[in-house]
């Protein structure tokens, strides 16, 4: 008896279906066509704050905090955790548990953000797919940190910096978790995040 | 299954909600355009993902076998289902061998084809569908109505109903904000009870072995994020060859679905977390013969966005569950057909050949061209219902009789206006359902002609 794989594999191999090319992406024909922004950081946060997130450009982590003890949802968060070293003022020390249910009641959690892209207000985040990788969802509001270099155009250019070589986990976040599933009215805060932050932090940190 | 006509006049019969229905979803397919004018390279990029799939389409076992071995070398159990059935039972399996009973479940057209809920309640296993839209047609053991948007057909005052009677909100509260609040309380204690998540695929990457799954609410996180076990559930035809490609179809997929620039959470698996377990169920289904249909491999090309639903001036008319069909709208009555044309051969006529659908789809499929040859198709395999076959066997014989077509034409605009209104408007005459016949002319266009022109 054959197997489900090769009998779904011979059915397949028995087509003659004509051969196409598979499009160069990389050619400069298509790469020259791609929108390009005078300003990435301005037009990474205009588009953030059109999909309803919010975009702060600072000079440093200070600033960060500054900006973060301004926010109404970081006043009045009660369990707070930060992934990013002197910023914040983390209630939790997240390196302290092992099983993501527990961080069931974090408010707010302040995480790193790799890269941004302008044209869809996306910000690219990996995580080993450890408990933390459930912070990015579980908590009720988000901020991420990213260096303000750290802004690409458009997916081409997010994708070149993209390999995945080795197991992993990421995903690029646009935004406070979102639903329009009742008569299409938009609300946000469905399953994930009910706010979401990124700063563009202009010295390293 | 009733045809498609009947259970459309099921759904207009409430000509309040027909309208709404349809200006919802044309409001859908209004920021569509929105989204695709600001790209000055959107038919650029459409071109690129129509050939991206054409070619995935034409080396199929080869990426599949390469997909394959990229996901293993990343520690992922790949299993190969033919149809829903064996898909089903190896989803169980794995449940079972984990002595798995609560499960969650992202947006997943896949598992809705292979009716995988009833098939796990079955076996004493909870399957909580996490996708607002689904899940309130979940409550309502009801399927999605819309690919993208599962409740679309439902008004908020019936979701305020059933959240009431479900989950106890207060009685006649409407607001989507407090019933999405509500559906997010009770939807968390099961992501934190849940001790598996099942997920569906966007696309499936062959040169890396990874996956990507895309949601708004950020439901497929969420329930894959916080146990151990995760089973991701795939047609054959998601691939795509490249990690590059990607960028194509994720400037795409948003756009054309409901304008966003890009869902909310894109992410990207490559493998099962650390102390964790990573299922891919690839299934076909059918899929694969249509690999070997020139007139319809394209089908395979789609990437479920729904704008072909959203434009279309039927579905958005008669709403989604008058297709009895898993998928609705112009690729559901090319899926559907493929699948079993028997059963759903009314679909393809469900569609004024306006071409709409073609000049939405991102990844260029000629859908209004399939949906003719199939009905081209339906007619040989005899599948026309009779009333079909007799009118049109009449009207070809009365078009190639010059001279009884004259006579018929003649006595019609004689006799027709005085003819009491049972006589024109009944149970033949389709067309006058629901709309007025024009007036008789008081001569042939002939006639006109022979008046006018001819003693010149």
């Amino acid at each position: 008896m054959t197997t489900s794989r090769e009998s779904i594999l011979n059915t397949l191999r028995k087509h003659s279906v004509p051969e196409t090319e598979l499009p160069d992406l990389q050619q400069p024909e298509l790469t020259q066509q791609w929108i390009t922004y005078p300003d990435l950081s301005q037009q990474f946060s205009d588009l953030l704050t059109s999909i309803k997130g919010l975009c702060l450009r600072v000079k440093n982590v200070e600033e960060v905090n500054q900006r973060l003890a301004e926010l109404p949802v970081y006043q009045e968060s009660n369990n707070i955790c930060s992934l990013i070293p002197d910023c914040g003022q983390p209630t939790v020390n997240v390196n302290q548990i092992t099983d993501p249910h527990d961080f069931e009641n974090i408010d707010f959690a302040i995480l790193p953000g790799e890269f941004c892209v302008a044209e869809n207000g996306a910000t690219w985040i990996t995580n080993d797919g450890g408990p933390l990788r459930t912070l990015y969802f579980l908590s009720q509001h988000v901020a991420l940190v990213v260096p303000a270099s750290e802004v690409v155009p458009h997916m081409h250019a997010a994708y070149q910096r993209l390999s995945f070589e080795n197991r992993s986990f990421g995903t690029f976040m646009a935004g406070p978790s979102k639903t329009a599933d009742i008569e299409q009215s938009l609300v946000i805060g469905a399953h994930g995040a009910r706010s979401l932050t990124v700063f563009l932090v202009e010295e390293p940190f | 299954m009733p045809a498609h006509p009947e259970l459309a006049a099921e759904f207009i019969k409430d000509k309040d909600r027909a309208h709404w229905h349809d200006q919802s979803l044309w409001f859908v397919r209004s920021k569509r355009d929105l989204a695709a004018h600001q790209l000055p390279e959107w038919e650029l990029l459409r071109e690129q993902a129509s050939k991206i799939k054409s070619y995935v389409v034409s080396h199929l076992p080869d990426l599949l076998v390469e997909f394959e071995k990229n996901a293993k070398a990343k520690g992922v159990h790949v299993h190969w289902a033919r149809d829903a059935k064996e898909h089903n039972e190896i989803v169980h399996g794995i449940l079972e061998r984990h002595q798995v009973k609560r499960v969650v479940k992202s947006k997943s057209m896949l598992t809705e084809e292979c009716h995988l809920n009833p098939y796990l309640e079955r076996h004493g296993i909870e399957i909580v569908d996490t996708d607002l839209g689904e899940w309130i047609v979940q409550l309502q053991d009801k399927p999605p109505s819309h690919i993208v948007m599962p409740a679309i057909h439902i008004k908020k005052e019936e979701i305020g109903e059933l959240f009431h009677e479900k989950l106890g909100t207060e009685k006649g509260a409407s607001d989507p904000q407090y019933l999405t609040e509500s559906a997010r309380q009770r939807l968390r204690q099961k992501f934190i009870g849940a001790e598996a998540g099942i997920t569906g695929v966007n696309f499936a990457i062959a040169e890396t072995g990874g996956f990507v799954v895309c949601t708004n609410e950020g439901n497929a996180d969420l329930g894959t994020s916080l146990n151990k076990l995760h089973i991701a559930c795939m047609g054959i035809e998601k691939l795509i060859p490249r990690a590059n490609d990607l960028s194509v179809f994720l400037r795409l997929l948003a756009r054309s679905a409901t304008g966003q620039p890009i869902t909310t959470y894109s992410s990207h698996f490559h493998g099962p977390a650390p102390d964790g377990e990573l299922h891919i169920v690839l299934l076909d289904n059918g899929r694969s013969e249509i690999a070997g249909s020139d007139e319809f491999r394209r089908s395979l090309n789609c990437i479920r966005c729904g704008a072909c639903m959203n434009t279309c001036p039927v579905y958005r008319r008669s709403g989604g569950y008058s297709y009895s069909n898993t998928v609705p709208g112009p690729i559901g009555s090319i899926l559907g057909p493929a699948h079993d044309t028997k059963a759903n051969a009314s679909l393809p006529f469900a569609c004024s050949l306006c071409a709409s659908c073609t000049d939405v789809c991102p990844v260029k499929i000629d859908l209004h061209h399939q949906l003719l040859t199939w009905r081209k198709q339906i007619r040989l395999k005899g599948l026309l219902p009779l009333s079909k076959r007799l009118s049109m066997k009449m009207l070809s014989w009365m078009m190639q009789a010059p001279r009884l077509y004259q006579f018929v034409g003649k006595m019609a605009r004689r006799v027709v206006p005085y003819l009491p209104r049972f006589l024109v408007y009944n149970r033949f005459n389709a067309w006058g359902k629901q709309r007025e016949l024009p007036d008789m002319p008081k001569q042939s266009f002939r006639e006109w002609m022979k008046q006018n022109h001819d003693d010149k």
